[in-house]
């Protein structure tokens, strides 16, 4: 039975190309992201582990830092007097004390280097007396930073910005622009850098005033003499350690970063595969068409292997040979293509400055091993039906030369089926829509939908494609045998439809989605905020109140107020909340929420404004008083004036800058609101940018940025979905090139004599497109519909959440997606409409 | 080209409908290459109902698919009418067929998916043009099709199938009409019932037709018979019976075997 099933493969090579290269593309999507995430983790892991190679020991805030530093009293005090202790331990090689934060660099045109996320500050330690060398950032030109004013650059960011030793470059940790001059640059395996981020290094007193606070170090690392273990010297350590800090060796910080790095691409892992096995699901349908289409064509020849005297079972086996045979050829095929895709993907990654470590790229065992198995499992699932209707095939069927169609029975019975599945499927959605399990009820009722459509496509494929019959009817003859082809196996359309139904069912539900979510989200941010401009860091780092100073000594500057966050333990709540002081005068006119109860008059002193939720939760109306304790530990008490409707924009508690300030240890804000005299204008924008430096790591934004970055977050994030969807819909196009292409060969002497009886070459390719773009739009419109309900019921979902939700029908994305179809129609048609064109009439006529 | 719709002719006026002159027809290259008709010339008149006979690759086929315009020629002239066809585009070609030329085949001559009415009126639904009602009821009630118009060919009889498919030829009032095997793959009752229609097309309705066959009994139908050996016309034979025809083929292929 294998060299029959060979010889079969072997026969049908062309047959089973689209086939295959279906299951090729979906291993491949496998394959590529396999060999992509292991080259990325391995790379920053080799990173992080070369920029741990001299710490044995690192003295940091205690692990669940966040935590700590957010609770009142204060982060742990690692100061020099801690860095002299540690360093003079016997085993100590070396000590060496870390500061670093959030440093913006501008380029010589003024802009920011680098994305914003990986532009980083640090101290440049120069040992205890100042005047030795930091072994981590070897110089390469100038000399290192040795007062105020002065900074090193790595060297990566020298060469993209093209800065030399003695030139000024401005940066800004917190604000404020500072202009500095460059005195060195330096090489370092410090992985922010190495994956594309800049580092500036000021000498360790500037650093300390600008990322810590005077003498106060963020991390202290220990190299340890030669001959104790990390382990010796940790023990060493931990009696010196003050009580919010912990010491950590260089394993366990290589093994935590370790474990980052993987749990960071495992995340990205899933994700990828997620969109692998939706193409994979779609090659389903593919591969299913294919072999039912080589079963029927082989019929007589099955039906003589059963009349000689072979078994059902080995009817099917012999056809699950042929698709084991298929699943291996693409499986290694998808597997050499999904390496070339990593490589390629890693290359079009630091194209666009998301720079990865060096590294070769890591293709496992286990890698090929899961491409050949997914294709081998996927094509021999896809191919078990069929395997099985071959074997029911009657040994009279070689005598005969028609084989009995599926009865009409087996029909009734599916679409009962199809119809229960959709019913149920469509009600648990509306269902799940107000219920708390509303995700789970939802899925599992889009799941039944989704199949119950499945079952449903052939007999729907009738109704919906004559829909289209008025304007086929446009094309005369060949329109009407165009919509009559389609609907002729109802089986075949309807897979092939699905196919491309998937996609656009996942691509319109998003779309649907995220255009709601985007506008639900722009119309709050309107609503909450009144003030002309919102000033903030690039990537949202708090700002030096100076900047609101600043802001507020400008001409045309009505009211600023900052927003400013401050840990603190509100009534006998045992976590810690956070209290938002704002400039009380100003901001009525800045922000305008609902108010249920007072309003922001007379905040000031111990008055505060709260949202309904605090007030619920704590049982507060207006007039009451509550306690809190301050960062700083002090307690205070609160009178509430004010109770809002809290919302994604604004909650918690707000109080006066005045009152807040003295509590807090580092005062800083998240963001400054601005009401200008004129409102919004360019003029008035760049006056403010000007007053601030132009700092390019600054941004001032009027409700129509902010409803741009908005938009613009949300257009990102669905152009990157579009593109994993692509693929799913690039396999749906090889499944209509492949019910085409068997379309004309099966009907090869219908067109033939067609040809023969006057209809010309034009009129036959068209007749072949109608019929590929009625079938694309088929399960394009299939696609849409069920789109459009998934990302209507997700959206009801979130109305209980969103205030200003609103159902939006991007109508103009929805006929491109159908404009789309019709597309992929047109395409998968070049092909066979050009086979079926220049068939030889007199061999098609004659071929038997 | 006209593209107009000649009117049945009444009786044979010994108008030519078709011309080969030294039609030449040659497949292949080098060693492979057969010459499949060589230096032919026929005329097929009006009204006049030709078949064609000769054994197995004397390229009998061969001359009425070049005469058809479904093949091209190698050398020498064919025409319908007054239209050369060497030379003609696929496009021309396709129209002349599509308004000029009636088709009857051995198998697959009706789409399975149309009616029989639909199937009929093909030719002139691919030409864009209406049927001429009068014209398209009388064919049908001729090939006695006129209760079974909206069945699909599926239920259809072979019989039934191959006299929608004379209907079809019949019905565009085609110059001419090309059978090739119209009756192969019929029993002989529903073959003769085809041929008797065949007859009558050109007897009663001014048909031209010219019918590829190795039956004798089918030819026997014809007015005249034509016999081709090795790509050439061997003999023309007029009013020919069953047994004439058979008996000259014996003698062709006793001739054929001493030769």
């Amino acid at each position: 039975m294998l060299r029959t099933a060979l010889r079969n493969v072997l026969a049908h090579k062309a047959r089973l190309l689209m086939t295959t290269l279906a299951v090729l593309l979906g291993v491949a999507f496998v394959s590529g992201t396999l060999v992509f995430t292991s080259t990325i983790s391995e790379a920053f892991q080799r990173s992080s582990e070369r920029s741990l190679s001299h710490v044995d020991i690192a003295i940091q805030p205690d692990g669940d830092s966040e935590a700590a530093e957010a609770a009142p009293g204060g982060a742990a005090n690692l100061d020099q007097a801690l860095l002299d202790e540690v360093g003079a331990l016997p085993n100590v090689a070396e000590a060496i004390g870390d500061v670093s934060g959030f440093a913006a660099l501008a380029d010589t045109e003024g802009d920011l280097v680098g994305s914003g996320w990986d532009t980083r500050g640090a101290n440049y330690y120069a040992g205890q007396g100042g005047t030795g060398t930091d072994s981590r950032y070897p110089m390469t030109e100038g000399r290192a930073p040795g007062a105020a004013g002065e900074i090193a650059i790595d060297a990566h960011t020298a060469e993209r910005t093209g800065y030399q030793v003695g030139d000024t470059a401005r940066v800004s940790v917190d604000g404020p622009v500072r202009e500095e001059t460059i005195t060195g640059v330096f090489t370092t395996e410090e992985g922010s850098v190495a994956a594309g981020g800049s580092l500036v290094l000021y000498d360790t007193a500037t650093a300390q005033e600008l990322f810590a606070k005077p003498g106060e170090y963020t991390r202290i690392t220990l190299a340890a003499a030669d001959g104790t273990s990390q382990t010796q010297l940790d023990e060493a350590v931990q009696p010196l350690l003050p009580a919010d800090a912990e010491a950590l060796t260089g394993q366990q910080l290589a093994d935590d970063q370790a474990e980052m790095i993987e749990s960071q691409t495992s995340g990205m892992r899933t994700g990828l595969l997620a969109f692998a096995g939706i193409s994979l699901f779609v090659g389903i349908f593919i591969i299913a068409n294919t072999f039912t289409m080589l079963v029927a064509q082989r019929t007589k020849e099955l039906a003589l292997l059963r009349a000689v005297g072979a078994s059902r079972r080995q009817v099917t086996r012999s056809v699950l040979v042929e698709a084991l045979l298929v699943g291996c050829v693409a499986g290694l095929a998808g597997f050499a293509a999904g390496v070339g895709i990593a490589a390629g993907l890693r290359a079009l990654m630091e194209s666009i400055e998301f720079t990865i470590p060096e590294g070769p790229l890591v293709v496992s065992g286990s890698t090929v091993l899961a491409s050949v198995l997914v294709a081998v499992v996927v094509t021999m699932l896809a191919a078990y039906l069929p395997a099985r209707r071959a074997a029911k095939i009657p040994p009279v069927a070689a005598m005969n030369s028609v084989h009995a169609a599926p009865t009409t029975r087996g029909l009734l019975v599916r679409n009962t089926i199809g119809a229960l599945f959709a019913a149920a499927g469509a009600a648990l959605v509306v269902a799940g829509i107000n219920r708390d399990d509303s995700g789970a009820t939802m899925g599992l009722g889009a799941g039944l939908l989704v199949i119950g459509v499945f079952v449903l496509t052939p007999l729907l494929s009738r109704p919906v494609i004559a829909l289209a019959s008025p304007l086929l009817r446009i094309f005369g003859v060949s329109g009407k045998l165009a919509r009559l082809n389609a609907v002729r196996n109802p089986r075949r359309t309807a897979a092939t439809a699905s196919a491309l139904m998937i996609g656009l069912t996942l691509i319109t539900g998003l779309t649907v989605i995220a255009g709601t979510l985007s506008q639900a989200i722009e119309r709050m941010a309107a609503q909450a905020i009144s003030s002309d401009y919102v000033v903030s860091m690039a990537n949202f780092a708090p700002l030096n109140p100076e900047v609101a100073e600043t802001l507020a000594e400008q001409p045309g500057v009505t009211g600023v107020s900052g927003l400013r966050a401050s840990p603190a333990l509100v009534a006998d709540r045992t976590d810690s909340d956070s209290l938002t002081g704002v400039n009380g005068e100003a901001i009525d006119r800045l922000v305008t929420p609902d108010f249920t109860a007072g309003s922001f008059d007379g905040l000031s002193g111990d008055n505060a404004v709260i949202d309904t939720a605090t007030a619920d939760d704590l049982g507060l109306t207006l007039g009451d008083s509550f306690d809190v304790t301050f960062e700083d530990g002090q307690p205070g008490r609160l009178t509430v004036t004010g109770i809002y409707e809290d919302s994604e924009v604004m909650r918690g508690i707000l109080l006066d800058d005045a009152t807040l300030d003295p509590h807090m240890e580092r005062i800083q804000d998240f963001q400054v609101m601005v009401a200008t005299e004129s409102g919004t204008s360019d003029e008035t924008k760049q006056a403010l940018e000007a007053a601030l430096g132009d700092n390019p790591a600054i941004l001032v934004q009027d409700e129509a940025d902010i409803a741009e970055d908005i938009a613009y977050i949300f257009t990102l994030m669905l152009n990157m979905l579009y593109g994993l969807l692509a693929m799913a819909v690039i396999v749906a196009v090889l499944g209509v090139i492949n019910t085409l292409a068997m379309s004309v060969f099966e009907r090869r002497q219908e067109i033939g004599m067609l040809r023969a009886i006057g209809l010309d070459r034009r009129s036959t390719k068209r007749m072949v497109r109608l019929e590929s773009i009625v079938i694309a739009l088929f399960g394009g419109v299939l696609g849409v519909g069920l789109g459009v309900f998934f990302g209507w019921a997700v959206g009801e979902m979130m109305r209980g959440s969103l205030a200003t939700y609103e159902l939006v029908l991007p109508w103009d994305r929805i006929a491109v997606f159908l404009a789309l179809a019709g597309l992929v129609g047109v395409l998968a048609a070049l092909w066979p409409a050009r086979r079926a064109a220049r068939l030889n009439m007199l061999d098609s006529i004659k071929a038997d | 080209m006209s593209s107009t719709v000649a009117a049945p002719h009444t009786a044979s006026t010994g108008a030519v409908a078709a011309q080969a002159r030294d039609l030449t027809k040659v497949y292949g290259e080098g060693e492979t290459r057969v010459v499949a008709l060589d230096h032919v010339s026929v005329d097929f008149r009006q009204a006049e109902f030709t078949a064609i006979m000769g054994p197995s690759g004397s390229g009998k086929s061969t001359l009425m698919h070049c005469m058809a315009g479904l093949d091209s020629i190698s050398a020498g002239s064919a025409r319908i009418g007054d239209t050369e066809l060497a030379g003609l585009k696929d496009k021309k070609l396709t129209q002349l067929r599509r308004d000029r030329i009636g088709f009857i085949f051995q198998a697959f001559n009706l789409l399975p998916t149309l009616s029989a009415l639909e199937n009929i009126t093909l030719p002139m639904s691919i030409a864009g043009r209406k049927p001429d009602k009068p014209w398209l009821d009388r064919v049908v009630s001729t090939v006695g099709l006129a209760d079974r118009l909206r069945h699909r060919p599926g239920q259809l009889s072979g019989g039934q199938q191959q006299r929608v498919a004379v209907a079809r030829a019949l019905a565009a009032r085609p110059e001419i009409i090309f059978g090739d095997e119209p009756t192969g793959n019929l029993d002989s009752r529903a073959g003769a019932e085809i041929l008797g229609f065949l007859r009558n097309s050109v007897r009663e309705l001014g048909q031209t037709v010219v019918m590829v066959t190795h039956d004798p009994v089918a030819a026997a139908y014809a007015d005249r018979v034509i016999f081709l050996a090795d790509g050439r016309i061997v003999d023309d034979m007029p009013e020919p019976t069953a047994e004439r025809v058979l008996e000259h083929m014996k003698r062709f292929d006793a001739k054929g075997r001493t030769s």
